[in-house]
């Protein structure tokens, strides 16, 4: 079943056009990788996805549900989660200030905190500490923790890994596996051999316009297509 | 000097800045009873500007929004409150304490009700068509503080306008050779008690920890599931009527009253929000104090230099700390 589906979507930053035809369908469960070059238009698929920017022309429906011309507030309240390329926590706040946040009630489900601990243990070392003093690993896994700290059927992710030390990274997927388990992910990545390990189904953008669509295991086993729509021959 | 700068900062680093001019000031002028009368009228100054000047800080600081009609709201908060003092002028004569607060209390709730519904009007009407767009702002904020100005003059007139001041808070303290004004003892606990309910909402509930976070980040508050600008009308508002109230506590102050008056102080409001850091209600009040202080003791000392002191004050700390004392964002 498709949960969300983008339709020749176009999106407009001022006067320059950065996507001229996106569309792909994602399904739910599971990992669905967005891949592509630098300035390819990934993050901003994903924040038009997110009513940031509005697509136009060009559709987003999610759970059969147009939300092209929603509200972002509204497109988070219907369940799409969104952890932005530069983590987006709020410094200031502590950890679990962070957290409580991105519930709707403001009260957090203590088996989910202790989930989240449970993935993250160094968010329960410094629950009370201003974020801004975090790592840049632990302020990713904020980041994550709270897209996941309320049930959520679509998480948004861009490029999670950058800047990442390797053993962070390794934490971070196995993350991802176990957060898959009951949520869809969107993930968008730069690091071909992270994604693969991740994604069932997949796209390639660039230039704004979605070039490939497919299983993962194919685009992972064709080294000529890698290196055709990613430069990835070494 | 990284050390010297640690011990510094688990003392309590730029707070105190205030404890340190004061200092300087002490040796400088000499007097201790002039030291005191000095001191206790900056801090009174520096609370009325902090009123003033909070809304407008927590304004530019969650929307990006420079708001230069912020003075409209302090101009008719004294008006406003000038007024319900001089209806209520029978009350001030009666010699009742009870009556005069009584009026006193009337005369600060008819100015937060008219900037609350004065904040709710001027967003509505004529921030929310310029959002994101800092000319026009400028243009148009800038247009309305002169309609504001000359609506005044309209219905007040342009001759300066007398505020009556209740009889208890005439007068001074005179402890030993100290004379502290009780006015001013007045408007500094009402205005720390003002700071510290800002800083309780702020810390200890949701909204305050929603305006919080977006001043940081507006954006991902909103793909929280959150609607910035319905807060937003919340902030203006309340940041509207603390605006009128400081403007009607600066009436009672200086006891006659011109249209001007909001526009005058708005320079020293700016100063205060820029050097306070943007978006920050600690950060307003110590770079209120600082300028409330400053303004006192070099109008003493070198009352030449105390028009410059202010602009001085803040280069010098834009020097040190480019995003001010305390900026909200890290």
């Amino acid at each position: 079943m498709t949960l969300l589906s983008l339709t020749a979507m176009q999106t407009k930053i001022g006067q320059y056009a950065v996507l001229h035809d996106v569309g792909f369908d994602v399904p739910e469960g599971g990992v669905f990788v967005l891949l592509g070059r630098n300035g390819a238009g990934k993050t901003t698929t994903l924040r038009s996805i997110m009513g940031l920017w509005s697509p136009s022309p060009g559709s987003v429906h999610f759970d059969g549900q147009d939300i092209t011309r929603m509200h972002t507030a509204d497109i988070a309240r219907m369940g799409i989660a969104y952890v932005p390329e530069n983590m987006g926590i709020f410094g200031t706040l502590t950890v679990d200030e962070n957290l409580v946040l991105a519930t709707a009630r403001g009260r957090i489900d203590p088996a989910r905190l202790k989930r989240i601990h449970a993935l993250f243990p160094a968010l329960e070392r410094f629950r009370d500490k201003q974020a801004w003093s975090l790592s840049g690993g632990q302020k990713q896994m904020l980041s994550v923790a709270r897209a996941i700290i309320e049930p959520r059927r679509l998480i948004l992710i861009d490029e999670p890994t950058k800047g990442l030390a390797p053993a962070i990274v390794d934490a971070m997927a196995e993350a991802f596996r176990e957060i898959a388990q009951d949520a869809t992910i969107l993930l968008v990545e730069q690091n071909f051999n992270f994604a693969r390990t991740l994604g069932r189904d997949m796209a390639v953008i660039d230039d704004g316009r979605v070039v490939h669509r497919g299983s993962m295991a194919d685009f992972a086993a064709d080294a000529a297509l890698q290196d055709r729509l990613l430069g990835l021959a070494m | 000097m990284e050390q010297l700068s640690n011990i510094l900062g688990r003392m309590g680093g730029v707070n105190l800045l205030p404890v340190a001019l004061a200092a300087v000031a002490f040796v400088l002028i000499g007097a201790p009873s002039s030291w005191v009368t000095l001191t206790v009228a900056g801090l009174a100054m520096g609370m009325m500007v902090f009123l003033m000047a909070s809304g407008l800080s927590l304004v530019f600081g969650l929307m990006d929004v420079l708001n230069f009609g912020h003075s409209a709201f302090v101009s008719f908060g004294a008006f406003v409150a000038a007024t319900v003092l001089a209806g209520l002028s029978g009350w001030l004569g009666a010699e009742s304490i009870a009556l005069e607060a009584l009026a006193l209390a009337l005369a600060f709730l008819a100015a937060i009700l008219f900037g609350l519904v004065a904040g709710w009007f001027f967003e509505t009407v004529i921030i929310r068509p310029v959002y994101r767009d800092h000319l026009r702002q400028i243009l148009i904020t800038m247009g309305a503080m002169i309609v504001a100005e000359q609506t005044i003059l309209a219905f007040w007139g342009g001759t300066p306008y007398a505020v009556p001041r209740p009889h208890f808070l005439e007068g001074a303290w005179i402890i030993g050779d100290v004379s502290i004004e009780i006015y001013r003892g007045f408007a500094f606990a009402l205005g720390l008690l003002v700071f510290i309910a800002m800083v309780l909402v702020l810390n200890r509930t949701r909204i305050g920890l929603l305006v919080r976070a977006g001043v940081e980040d507006r954006e991902m508050v909103e793909a929280l599931g959150f609607r910035v600008d319905r807060l937003f009308i919340g902030v203006f508002m309340a940041g509207s009527a603390l605006a009128a109230l400081g403007g009607a506590m600066w009436a009672g102050y200086e006891t006659l009253i011109t249209p001007a008056l909001g526009g005058e102080l708005m320079i020293v409001v700016f100063i205060v929000v820029i050097i306070g850091g943007l978006g920050s209600v600690e950060g307003t009040l110590l770079g209120a104090i600082l300028v409330g202080l400053m303004s006192n003791y070099l109008g003493f000392l070198a009352p030449k230099l105390a028009l410059a002191s202010n602009m001085v004050l803040m280069v010098a700390i834009l020097l040190w700390r480019p995003n001010g004392l305390r900026p909200a964002v890290k």
